[in-house]
């Protein structure tokens, strides 16, 4: 009996209309688009790309502080859990294991989120002013959880890594990523849902408030 | 049963018809606001469409690249000729991996499949974690009656009636208790699945990868946590580029709900990788066919396109008075009424490419251009060359034809109607009830026709000519 991958393959091919006369030029086009990919229309953007972040984060229910000096970082961080009310022992990604945490009075776990967490802090591979979104890859240093399970998310965003948009984000990753990561997610805001009588509640499975510190 | 019975059902039901009405047109508002704000969205679009075509032109190299770059990254590619094949395959995964729980986010094809039912079969538990789904899943596997909004047409009350008996807790009025309380049961699930099954927005040939947008974060969830992920979705799901991809998310959640960007798009590529402390340890993907390749080189290929944004059924307004269950099968709305035919057979669904109006919203909204109101014509053609139309159709239009060519019986009748017609409208210019067809005017008035047929009026202009 042929497989399944056999059948479909030859299926498509006898639509395609593939045979041997167009094979070759038919591949070398697919990896020539891949080797130079086209991006399609992308809106022009205004010089600040920091200011245009903000604003689209903001829309998106993102809240935002900005941070010029990093060892700073900590302080600002234990400050916003304060007035908010929210707990103080953050989970933090091992990329940010560096900052004086403790200094700034919070009683950080350093690594990977479980279930039990209650505040996620992570850093970000670059962040999209188009759309006000984070851009986190995931690897040994920057667990996916830390964004995912924890009801608060604080995100720490250097302003250097802040770009237009995603093809620019992408183009990033292609030049400084030996290792593709496992995931990439976008992050805009807290999670939510609509499905109820298209009423829009946050929180739905993910956080219920993600907080940017933008450093630098 | 046929579309018009399911049809008159639905209109019968006062709450579905109240629950319809309190969502009516707030889809295309929101998209219309997100299209007004976003100056790029025809050349977006125009480029969107272009991608999806040049896939489809060359669909066998694409998944052959994909399939090659996805193993590379330590994924497994498995394919299924239908429904029932991909079903098999995945109970398969789940027997080797000894999984007993499935969490599931969004996916299509999976309801195309009905991998639920053949889940539980096997022993092994699927759990829908989209809060939409799940409410369907704990109403006794009801159907979603939307593409991305499956719950569309329940209210709150009803929710809130559902989960104080499924849950045993006391109701609640409010929507975010009621998602509270839907979050606080699946997170155990979450953390103790074995395996966790998604659909695919999109396969990306360049890395080998499956992008998912959600909002809720339940997709995130269900591709991190479990040991096992599995990615189930349709053969005609891949783009050339993560450029590509780019382009493709500034049309779809603006289509869809008129969100600039959802607030989760996930890339996942291959299993989890040495050092990293997440992620699954198994990757599959399992592609469907499901009735795919043969539309393509065809007369329906533009219907691959398709990105399952749902604003062609947003913009539908049979769809908005009827609801999506009217329409017998997963997909509703006009993309229902050309893929269900053509997924299930033109025999078993005989009246679908008829339930539209051809008012052609749906082709002007549709992020990728697909002429849909132009499939349903062709669908219908396609019926009466496999006299597939009732006799009485059939008749009547054999009886049309006999008419139509023998002018001197068509002017006769048509007088003949002029007539019967103005009698009807008691010198008023409207039609309060029709006659012979008393269903036509039970919602609207027919115009009365003028006075002289435009046979007549030609007729006497040619004279006065002359003269
Ligand atoms: S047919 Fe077009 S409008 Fe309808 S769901 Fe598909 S992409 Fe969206």
């Amino acid at each position: 009996m042929s497989s399944a991958r056999d059948d479909i393959l030859g299926a498509l091919r006898c639509r395609t209309g593939r045979g041997p006369d167009n094979a070759a030029a038919a591949c070398a086009h697919v990896e020539r688009t891949i080797l130079q990919p086209r991006s399609g229309p992308r809106p022009s953007m205004p010089e600040d790309l920091v200011a245009l972040f903000v604003e689209r984060a903001q829309a998106m229910i993102s809240t935002v502080d900005l941070c010029p000096d990093p060892a700073q970082v900590p302080a600002r961080c234990a400050r916003w859990l304060r007035e908010q009310g929210l707990p103080l022992d953050p989970v933090v990604a091992p990329s940010l294991a560096d900052l004086d945490w403790r200094g700034a009075g919070l009683e950080v776990r350093i690594g990977a989120a479980g279930g039990g967490d209650r505040v996620g802090v992570t850093g970000c591979f670059r962040a999209i002013a188009e759309t006000g979104t984070l851009m986190l890859c995931s690897g040994p240093d920057s667990p996916a959880v830390n964004s995912l399970l924890p009801e608060t998310h604080v995100a720490v965003v250097p302003r250097a890594h802040i770009v237009a948009d995603m093809e620019a984000a992408w183009q990033a990753a292609r030049a400084e990523l030996a290792v593709w990561p496992r995931a990439v997610n976008f992050v805009s805001g807290p999670s939510r849902t609509a499905d109820i009588e298209q009423t829009i509640v946050l929180g739905a499975h993910g956080p219920y408030r993600v907080h940017l510190l933008i450093v630098g | 049963m046929y579309f018009v019975d399911r049809v008159r059902q639905r209109l019968d039901d006062t709450e579905l018809q109240r629950n319809l009405k309190r969502t009516r047109g707030r889809n295309a508002a929101s998209r219309a606001a997100a299209v007004a704000a976003f100056t790029d969205f025809d050349a977006v679009r125009t480029r969107a469409t272009e991608i999806r075509a040049s896939v489809l032109r060359d669909l066998d190299i694409w998944l052959e690249r994909f399939e090659q770059k996805a193993a590379e990254t330590g994924a497994t590619v498995l394919w299924a000729r239908d429904g029932d094949e991909a079903c098999r395959l995945i109970i398969d995964i789940a027997r080797r991996h000894g999984v007993r729980t499935v969490v599931k986010s969004k996916s299509m094809v999976s309801e195309e499949a009905g991998l639920n039912a053949a889940l539980e079969q096997a022993g092994i538990r699927p759990v829908e974690t989209d809060l939409g789904e799940y409410i369907l899943q704990i109403n006794d596997n009801e159907a979603p009656s939307h593409i991305i909004m499956p719950v569309i047409h329940k209210s709150k009350e009803q929710v809130s009636e559902l989960f104080a008996r499924v849950h045993g807790t006391a109701p609640k009025t409010d929507i975010e208790d009621l998602t509270r309380e839907a979050r606080e049961k699946l997170r155990p699930e979450f953390l103790g699945a074995d395996m966790g099954l998604s659909g695919g927005n999109f396969l990306i040939a360049e890395t080998g990868s499956v992008a998912i947008v959600t909002n809720e974060g339940n997709g995130r969830l269900c591709t991190t946590m479990p040991r096992v992920h599995v990615a189930l979705t349709g053969i005609e799901k891949v783009v050339p580029t993560l450029d590509d991809l780019s382009t493709l998310l500034r049309i779809l959640p603006r289509s869809a709900t008129g969100q600039a960007i959802t607030n989760y798009v996930s890339l996942l590529t291959g299993p989890k990788q040495a050092g990293d402390p997440d992620g699954p340890e198994h990757m599959y993907f399992v592609l469907v066919d499901g009735g795919r390749a043969d539309l393509l080189g065809g007369d329906f290929e533009s219907m691959l396109r398709c990105i399952r944004c749902g604003a062609c059924m947003n913009h539908c307004p049979v769809y908005q008075t009827v609801g999506g269950h009217s329409y017998g099968w997963v997909y509703p709305g006009p993309m229902g009424s050309v893929l269900t035919p053509l997924y299930q057979g033109l025999d078993q669904a005989l009246d679908l490419p008829q339930a539209a109006t051809l008012c052609n919203q749906c082709s002007v909204v549709c992020p990728v251009s697909i002429p849909l109101p132009e499939l349903m014509r062709k669908l219908r053609e396609k019926q009466v060359e496999r006299g597939l139309r009732p006799w009485s159709e059939r008749l009547g239009m054999r009886l049309w034809a006999w008419v139509a060519a023998r002018p001197w019986l068509y002017a006769i009748g048509s007088r003949i109607a002029v007539r019967y017609l103005r009698w009807l409208a008691e010198g008023r210019d409207r039609i309060q009830v029709m006659g012979v067809a008393p269903g036509w005017t039970s919602q609207r008035d027919f115009p009365a026709p003028a006075e002289r047929t435009f046979r007549d009026l030609y007729a006497a202009q040619r004279r006065g000519g002359r003269r």
